[in-house]
């Protein structure tokens, strides 16, 4: 039944949704004694006037990309995988073993070798609850936030321990090489002539997402694999009927899962870091819930969400930077719009729905 | 006879006594599916009233529309000739209107009385409802024979009982029009006897009933007035002695229908399918079949009779590959593994078709398109392959084409949503995948459960034609006309046991009804 038009679905409600969202979080700033249209112009501006805050808007996009899809792949599966913080720190040793231990000749081979160790490592991470889940029934949102924990502290022992280069007081790993250090998106761009601030962060791994975007939504919508996993993911019972293995599905999907958020590692410790540092994901694995739940699941509207969570991040330190407004407040605006567009979708969609129900009736 | 050619308009001469629910021109739509469109009718008080129609005819739509579910696009409601607004069911709960849904609303572990007054508490406290309720259990129990232990947890009451504690809980909130949504589907023979005594006797206490069926012998058997609803119209109310079955059934279809089913005598060649003592546990470690042993023989249909629940389902599951089982299970001579090592890929691979008793849980995907659907169970075929990796989506939309065009799916759109097609086009897209792979079994349960006329005529067809192409077919169903008119051997099953097998020839209702309550052995 449907009642209106599939690109009000997919766009017009998710506006509308946010632009509530940032109605109430200016009723929030003016409620601290802020001015909410300098406090946007700030964000706008810092974010996005200038390459250098489109640099790390678009690194921060990047790390939601990864975690999104990673969401977005289970949740096709009926998992919810809340380990996407965990399955990326992971990641990102797995990127720091290969960089450090492996005396790569030239970048794009270390970068191959990363993206395999963080997927690999991530996959791995991910994997145990999968098989808990598949075998043993212990629900996957527990096991996954139990693992994001046992990350936490396997990272924290492998950093003091093991990576930290002796008399270094920091519990970090050694610098990678200086010649495996990843392309910015400053010197790809001046490739093809367009002139980029150099004094960020974002880098090749941005390019890796959006492929990484193209991938998954051939996997979910061509693949004999992204059949399976959606039917699953819609009706056990049905899948099991035809033939589908729960066991294998869930596994699989958790495996992918797994794999893209520890991806993300690529663009934070090779990408920006250029070392293991602790925390070094920093929520990321979370915001990619949001991200997945405003995109709807689907990778293109998994890429317009995390770009609008980088706009969030960069115009937010921006905001705390310039300005009275603590940081924490953007935290306040990140869940007013997880809210709107993800838990009260339905208080905009049916008025929507009713609106355009009257204008086909009026036609 | 006096068919009210078109309902859209009242009767000229108003009568004495105002109307039970007096519905005027109500409309309702889903996006472009007209569900509802211009439908009047009047029910007389403390009358049976049927209301007949095809699936997807908008029989739902109207009575959810009555109780508050869905709002009508237009039209009014008058119960008692009073215009009365029903935004929510608690509305309609409070204008006196009851309603027994098809799949019951209950708590399993409550007690009767318990689920009587969920959401009837009438404060914070219960005592003080419960000693009020088992009070009026008591009182409706005498008035309408409405026994129910009040005190009986409800997973261990039979289905027929089951049915009655709705039927109480709509009472108990002082329900003066009770609507009754396929209130057999789920009863034993004796059962439905039993229910429609009790209807009768509600309506001698001038209670209103109305019964939403699509079981042509029931509304002749019960009601004083039928409405018949095609696509979403209202097409025609008379009054039931006035009609019969073959006149409900062409307003029903808008042509003439085949109500028996045309087959010749059947020629049963080699056994195809040959099982031996076969055993079920469940979780629990309940035995849900306990030493089944059958046969069926390349072109022939055996009809397994049997009250829901009493190990049909199971007996399906471990056919198709889904369950667990000891015992053994022999097609065309080569034993099949039941250990849980072979999976439902497998069984059709060895040429077991399956059409399952739940269409929507099972069968379909309901959110996914037709032709996603109808490649379901078959999507590993090399036909359907790209390449290892990537599916031919492309030719699996032709092949929906094609499934679509010889099996008469309605709407022939293969990107509709299974969910948007009706319930007799939803089994037709799963009777054209599981029957056009020729398979040499084909296992089929409850084929024409929520279908219409219409389709049924059309799915019987299939079912005899692919026997006389000399294949072999286990029917479930709880249908007992269509066990009768359709198999060539009857098993009946009782508590996981055959319990004996049956000619159709030479065998009746009343036989079969004592098979499938245990009575004989």
């Amino acid at each position: 039944m449907t009642a209106m038009p599939k690109w009000a679905d997919a766009v017009l409600v998710p506006l509308i949704s946010l632009l509530i969202a940032f109605v109430i979080s200016g009723l929030v700033i003016l409620a601290i004694g802020e001015n909410p249209m300098e406090a946007m112009r700030i964000m706008v501006s810092g974010a996005l006037g200038s390459t250098y805050g489109w640099g790390y808007t678009l690194y921060y996009a990047t790390n939601f990309i990864f975690t999104g899809l990673a969401v977005s792949v289970a949740f096709h599966a009926g998992l919810f995988n809340i380990g996407g913080e965990g399955q990326a720190g992971v990641g990102g040793l797995g990127v720091a073993l290969a960089c450090l231990y492996i005396p790569w000749p030239h970048w794009s081979l270390a970068l191959a070798a990363a993206l395999v160790a963080s997927a690999v490592f991530g996959a791995a991470w991910a994997a145990i609850p999968a098989w808990l889940q598949a075998k043993r029934g212990s629900h996957i949102v527990i096991t996954t936030i139990m693992f994001n924990f046992i990350a936490s502290a396997l990272l924290v022992y492998v950093l003091v321990n093991i990576l930290r280069p002796t008399g270094s007081m920091d519990a970090s790993s050694a610098r990678f090489a200086e010649h495996l250090r990843l392309p910015r998106l400053n010197e790809i761009l001046a490739l093809v002539g367009i002139p980029f601030n150099n004094r960020n962060p974002a880098n090749i791994s941005f390019l890796l997402g959006l492929v990484a975007c193209v991938a998954v939504w051939v996997l979910m919508w061509r693949t004999r694999l992204g059949y399976e996993l959606r039917a699953f993911g819609k009706s056990e019972k049905a899948a099991v009927y035809a033939g589908i293995s729960p066991v294998k599905i869930t596994m699989a999907a958790m495996l992918i899962s797994g794999a893209l958020a520890g991806m993300m590692a690529v663009n934070t410790v090779m990408g920006e870091a250029q070392r293991l540092i602790l925390n070094s994901v920093e929520g990321a694995g979370f915001i990619g819930i949001a991200v997945a739940l405003m995109g709807r699941s689907h990778p293109f509207g998994v890429l317009l969400a995390a770009l609008l969570f980088g706009f969030l991040y960069q115009g937010g330190a921006e905001l705390a930077l310039w300005t009275k407004i603590p940081r924490e407040l953007i935290v306040v605006i990140q869940a007013l719009v997880i809210l709107f567009t993800g838990a009260l979708d339905n208080m905009v969609r049916r008025p929507v729905e009713t609106l355009f129900l009257m204008a086909r009736k009026g036609r | 006879m006096t068919v009210q050619a078109n309902a859209g308009r009242p009767d000229s001469a108003a009568p004495p006594a105002p109307p039970a629910i007096e519905l005027r021109g109500i409309s309702k739509a889903f996006g472009p599916v007209q569900a509802n469109k211009d439908i009047s009718i009047r029910v007389a008080r403390g009358s049976i009233h049927g209301i007949i129609g095809e699936n997807g005819a908008g029989k739902s739509t109207l009575m959810s529309i009555l109780y508050g579910f869905y709002r009508a696009d237009s039209g009014e409601i008058l119960i008692g000739g009073q215009p009365t607004a029903i935004p929510d069911s608690q509305a309609a709960i409070r204008a006196g209107i009851g309603m027994v849904f098809q799949h019951f609303k209950l708590v399993q572990n409550f007690t009767v009385l318990e689920n009587v007054i969920l959401g009837a508490e009438g404060g914070a406290m219960l005592r003080g409802a419960m000693t009020r309720a088992r009070q009026s259990l008591l009182d409706l129990a005498r008035d309408y024979e409405l026994d129910v232990n009040p005190d009986a947890v409800v997973e261990d009451l039979s289905v027929g009982h089951q049915q009655r504690v709705e039927i109480l809980k709509a009472l108990y909130r002082q329900a003066d029009i009770l609507i009754l949504d396929e209130p057999t589907g789920v009863l034993t023979p004796p059962e439905a006897d039993q229910l429609f005594r009790i209807l009768r006797g509600l309506k001698d206490q001038g209670k209103t009933v109305i019964l939403i069926t699509h079981k042509l012998r029931e509304i002749m058997e019960i009601t004083d007035t039928v409405s018949v609803m095609r696509r979403g119209e209202m097409v025609a109310t008379v009054k039931t002695a006035e009609t019969g079955p073959e006149q409900l059934a062409e307003l029903m279809v808008g042509r003439k229908v085949l109500l028996r089913v045309e087959k010749r005598p059947a020629t049963p060649g080699r056994p195809v399918l040959e099982v031996e003592n076969l055993t079920l546990r469940d979780g629990q470690g309940v035995e849900r079949l306990r030493g089944i042993s059958l046969s069926i023989r390349a072109g022939e249909i055996l009809g397994i009779a049997g009250v829901a629940g009493n190990g049909q389902s199971e007996l399906l599951e471990v056919l198709g590959g889904y369950a667990r089982a000891s015992g053994s299970v022999r097609l065309n001579g080569q034993p099949l593994d039941l250990s849980g090592r072979e999976d439902a890929a497998t069984r059709r691979a060895q040429g077991i078709g399956h059409v399952p008793e739940d269409r929507q849980a099972r069968g379909l995907i309901m959110d996914f398109s037709a032709w996603e659907n109808a490649a379901f169970g078959y999507h590993n075929a090399p036909e359907f392959q790209k390449s290892n990796i990537l599916m031919d989506n492309d030719a699996i939309r032709a092949d929906t084409v094609s499934k679509m065009e010889r099996y008469d799916v309605r709407p022939p759109i293969p990107t509709l949503a299974a969910k948007n097609f009706s319930g007799g086009n939803q089994q037709k897209i799963v009777v054209a995948r599981e029957m056009d792979r020729n398979p040499d079994l084909l296992l089929i349960g409850q084929p024409t459960r929520g279908v219409d006329i219409g389709a049924i005529e059309f799915i019987h067809k299939q079912i005899v034609a692919l026997r006389d192409a000399g294949k072999a077919v286990l029917l479930v169903s709880v249908e007992l006309d269509e066990i009768m008119s359709l198999s060539d051997r009857i098993a009946v099953m009782f508590d996981g046991r055959i319990m004996g097998e049956r000619d159709p020839a030479t065998t009746d209702e009343r036989d079969l009804g004592l098979l499938m309550a245990g009575v004989v052995q």
